[in-house]
């Protein structure tokens, strides 16, 4: 039935003085009913995937409301020119404004844990090879490592909007990526927890709010938020900070927001922005 | 929830329920259909119904409809690629009671003749659940191998059709029987964990009473 709790995961992790991804793998393994062979070899699927869709981005394609469309370009731009964010995180935010502009445009891309919050884990995870010269099979396990995380809070919370709000998705995103770069850059497993939770709580409150009900406006930018966080987070737990609120609790405070905030903040298109004069006016200029 | 759920599936956008599920509705469909539709009359409701076109849920149905997967990048030009291979589409709302609000009632036709009604919902994450299929509820998910069975509503046939299952050491993992009135039609909604002989399924198709066998099993395709 998976883990239900990141503490179950880490007494799993010291049992059999394995890492977080093992663990995760393993479970995978049993819970499936699959071959680690197997199991890998779909991980690595889903991390070709997402390379491929990041290259798929056109800043000439837009999405058929004609909301979306050309920002990652722009931004790809000022990040090769140099930008106040630095050359890694200018790179970053490029990246989770493309993927989110792919996904609106139709483009093939990686649920992860949705679509609409699909741009956060591979705008850190590519740019994250990249600069540090990460082996394919390293950035594999950091995606057990994700999905281990990502499966908790499914399990102990929700990773829909519309059950959610935001902070479901995207911060569940941005809590799976802050776990990744921590296992990637030599963090223990208490560590990935804490980072997880950190990433998680700064995002809490976060509603979904998309204008038209459409994955577009703010979704695709609230990408960049998801990612960005996630490397704050991550860096926070390499530093030896630690979350003063439990991983664990700190899900079930998401999902306690969640069950309290309103519907209309739950991908209605109602609340938020989408209920604003701004929305409105966007909705009635649709191409459609 | 297993990790595949979390991370994944491969998908066209924007949404896995208005975009990847809707395409694995209309593929159910087709499935259901059992050969290539030439008709096709989509009744869109709700959140389908009021975001359908932005989502392009429009073309993921019909995309599914040909037989497309929720990843197949052609789902974007389905409309175009429908009018190629001359397939009618007319997408239209439906009103409905107590349906989820992503659902969509298909009718599609194959050029047999022979036709059929499915109402599906799309739950999240490209997860659908079969409501009704023409018109009795049913409620499947078909994740695994699912054997439904069209019968006269009369003594013997769920008895006949596990003895058969018994024989090949098929396990049945869920059952339900719905039917819409005493002695009417009725359907047996069989969920197995192993995959169903062919011969099997040729089998009850031809005994008496019984009026159609679809047999989905999403590994086979």
């Amino acid at each position: 039935m998976g883990f239900g709790s990141l503490k179950e995961i880490l007494a799993v992790c010291e049992q059999y003085e394995i890492s977080f991804c093992e663990a995760v793998l393993r479970d995978d393994i049993s819970e499936r009913g699959v071959t680690q062979e197997e199991s890998v070899s779909e991980m690595n699927r889903l991390w070709q995937q997402m390379k491929l869709s990041a290259n798929s981005y056109d800043r000439c394609d837009r999405s058929a409301s004609g909301l979306s469309g050309g920002d990652g370009g722009k931004m790809r731009d000022r990040a090769d020119a140099g930008c106040i964010s630095g050359g890694f995180m200018g790179k970053v935010i490029a990246s989770a404004l493309e993927m989110g502009e792919c996904n609106a445009c139709m483009k093939r891309i990686v649920a992860a844990p949705t679509a609409g919050s699909c741009g956060v884990l591979p705008a850190v995870l590519i740019n994250y090879a990249n600069e540090y010269d990460a082996p394919e099979e390293k950035i594999v396990e950091a995606l057990y490592t994700a999905a281990g995380i990502g499966q908790v809070i499914a399990e102990r919370a929700s990773i829909a909007g519309a059950t959610g709000g935001c902070q479901a998705e995207i911060g569940t995103a941005s809590a799976m990526a802050a776990g990744a770069v921590v296992y990637l850059s030599g963090g223990d497993s208490e560590a990935i927890c804490h980072a997880a939770a950190m990433a998680l709580k700064n995002l809490m409150g976060l509603v979904c709010d998309p204008v038209g009900g459409l994955v577009e406006v703010p979704c695709v930018k609230r990408n960049v938020i998801g990612a960005i966080n996630a490397i704050s987070a991550a860096d926070m737990a390499l530093a030896g900070i630690k979350s003063k609120i439990l991983p664990d609790d700190v899900i079930d405070a998401m999902k306690d927001v969640g069950d309290k905030m309103h519907s209309s903040l739950r991908e209605t298109g109602e609340g938020g922005v989408a209920g604003t004069h701004s929305a409105r006016e966007q909705i009635s200029k649709m191409q459609f | 929830m297993n990790i595949f759920d979390i991370l994944g599936p491969v998908m066209v956008g924007p949404s896995s329920s208005h975009t990847a599920g809707a395409a694995r509705m209309g593929y159910m469909t087709r499935r259901l259909l059992g050969e290539e539709p030439v008709r096709a009359h989509i009744g869109m409701y709700g959140s389908f119904a009021a975001t359908g076109k932005g989502h392009g849920t429009d073309k993921a149905l019909v995309g599914g409809l040909m037989g497309m997967q929720p990843d197949d990048m052609d789902i974007p030009a389905s409309f175009k690629i429908a009018k190629e291979r001359g397939l009618e589409v007319e997408i239209g709302t439906v009103t409905l009671r107590d349906a989820h609000p992503n659902t969509a009632v298909i009718t599609a036709e194959g050029a047999s003749g022979r036709s059929v009604k499915v109402q599906a919902s799309s739950l999240g994450g490209g997860r659908i659940m079969i409501n009704k299929l023409d018109d009795i509820e049913v409620n499947c998910s078909c994740e695994i191998p699912t054997l439904i069975i069209h019968n006269q509503d009369t003594p013997g046939y769920v008895a006949d059709i596990t003895l058969r299952l018994l024989e090949h050491d098929v396990n049945i993992a869920n059952m339900s029987l719905y039917r819409r009135k005493r002695g009417g039609v009725a359907v047996m909604v069989i969920e197995v964990d192993q995959p169903i002989p062919a011969e099997t399924i040729k089998r009850l198709e031809s005994r008496k009473g019984i009026i159609k066998v679809t047999y989905i099993d999403i590994g086979e395709n």
